[in-house]
């Protein structure tokens, strides 16, 4: 067991552990870990590196099959949000085009206003017609993000969200947050920024 | 148009727009496949046989189309974009569909100027050896677009794309070498369609277990 979880609703569980372990090859990265977080929860997921915390989110998002254990997460593919360490975009591709390509993946209706309306919400909205390929790392993070929130997503996994981003794209982020309504897990080696808003902690070891 | 050819067409479309501004796969598809014919031509005995010969094509088209599909995964691989992709509500393999259409988009490309300069080199196009080539590149692009997707979440991907590809388009070469150069060319064009129609559906029914861990 490596995951401390507080007041958790065990009556409606989104996600489910039971003895969940993850291995690579030798390397044993989760093992025996039972939690169970609740609808509509924000969880934080802390630790130091290498504790397992992207591997957890990653699990959680069906990226990776668990070693042993169960893992349930009561959540279609489609309404599930992951932001991780990349940001999941083609370089070659315009922000408006990556969005575009996800809207039509995830069949968004009125795809192109949303798309616009997630780009002027993370301040791409100017640089929609460049390339990635261009952007900075803050802005990749900010465009990143765009995708994230683009299906408005009953469950967010975020893997370390404010990475890159400067005090202009701290504070969308944590508006856009305030307003998300759904369960959201959140992966940080520093809780501190999101720690009001945390109803959950999970402490990784 | 129905969801999933809607979303076949619009990862397709995302591959040809990709190539069209990065041009990475396809001037290099074009320059080995010219360049190989050349050596060839200079390297063949005058008077060698036509089986030698179109012998010698297959072996071009084949290794052509390992380069391009050594690239294939290539900008899904440099951002993790093909998390994104597994990660959308639609069928996974309609990335595998979306992706074989570009690959084979790519090969027809790389053929239109190889077949051209194997008749200027070699001999004649017979309408047999065209029709062959149509229905190889299907099955190499099914293929090896699975074996690409394979190799492109390895860590050893340079060595296990050809390793895996090049034993499974044996049957390729000798049904496309035996359509081009037999009397009767039919059951070997027929041997290609059962190659593609099978390999097709296995593709096509696996990817999803290739994309996911």
């Amino acid at each position: 067991m490596l995951g401390v979880l507080q007041a958790p609703d065990y009556t409606r569980a989104v996600i489910r552990a039971r003895k969940l372990s993850k291995r690579f090859g030798d390397k044993r990265v989760l093992e025996g870990l039972n939690l169970e977080v609740p609808r509509g929860g924000f969880v934080l997921v802390t630790g130091p590196n290498g504790s397992g915390k992207t591997t957890f989110l990653r699990l959680c998002a069906g990226l990776y099959a668990p070693t042993n254990g169960e893992l349930e997460v009561d959540a279609p593919r489609g309404s599930i949000g992951f932001l991780g360490h990349e940001p999941l975009v083609y370089r070659e591709l315009t922000a408006l085009e990556n969005l575009d390509l996800y809207g039509r993946l995830y069949r968004i209706p009125e795809r192109r206003e949303r798309c616009g309306a997630m780009l002027e919400r993370f301040g791409l909205w100017d640089v929609r017609n460049e390339r990635a390929a261009t952007f900075s790392r803050g802005m990749l993070q900010r465009l990143a993000l765009c995708r994230t929130f683009l299906h408005e997503p009953n469950l967010l996994l975020l893997d370390e969200p404010f990475d890159g981003l400067d005090a202009d794209g701290e504070k969308r982020l944590h508006l856009k947050l305030a307003e998300h309504g759904s369960t959201v897990l959140v992966a940080t080696h520093d809780p501190k920024p999101l720690s009001v808003r945390a109803t959950a902690r999970l402490a990784l070891t | 148009m129905s969801a999933y050819a809607a979303d076949v067409a619009a990862l397709a479309r995302k591959d040809l727009l990709l190539e069209f501004r990065s041009r990475d796969t396809l001037p290099a598809m074009l320059l080995f496949v010219v360049s190989a014919l050349t050596v060839f031509h200079f390297a063949l005995p005058g008077g060698s046989s036509e089986r030698a010969e179109t012998g010698l094509l297959w072996i071009a088209i084949v290794f052509t189309a390992l380069l391009g599909l050594a690239r294939a995964f290539a900008a899904e691989r440099e951002q993790g974009v093909l998390d994104g992709l597994v990660l959308a509500p639609s069928d996974r393999s309609a990335i595998w569909l979306g992706k074989t259409i570009g690959v084979t988009v790519f090969l027809v490309l790389a053929e239109l100027v190889a077949l051209p300069a194997f008749a200027l080199f070699f001999h004649p196009l017979s309408w047999e050896l065209v029709a062959a080539v149509a229905l190889a590149d299907l099955g190499i692009a099914a293929i090896g677009t699975l074996l690409a997707a394979m190799a492109a979440a390895s860590r050893a991907r340079e060595l296990l794309l050809p390793l895996l590809f090049l034993p499974l388009v044996i049957p390729v070469v000798i049904g496309g070498v035996g359509a081009s150069v037999a009397a009767e060319p039919g059951s070997f064009l027929a041997f290609l369609g059962l190659y593609d129609a099978v390999f097709a559906i296995l593709c096509w029914a696996s990817f999803e277990y290739v994309v996911t861990e």
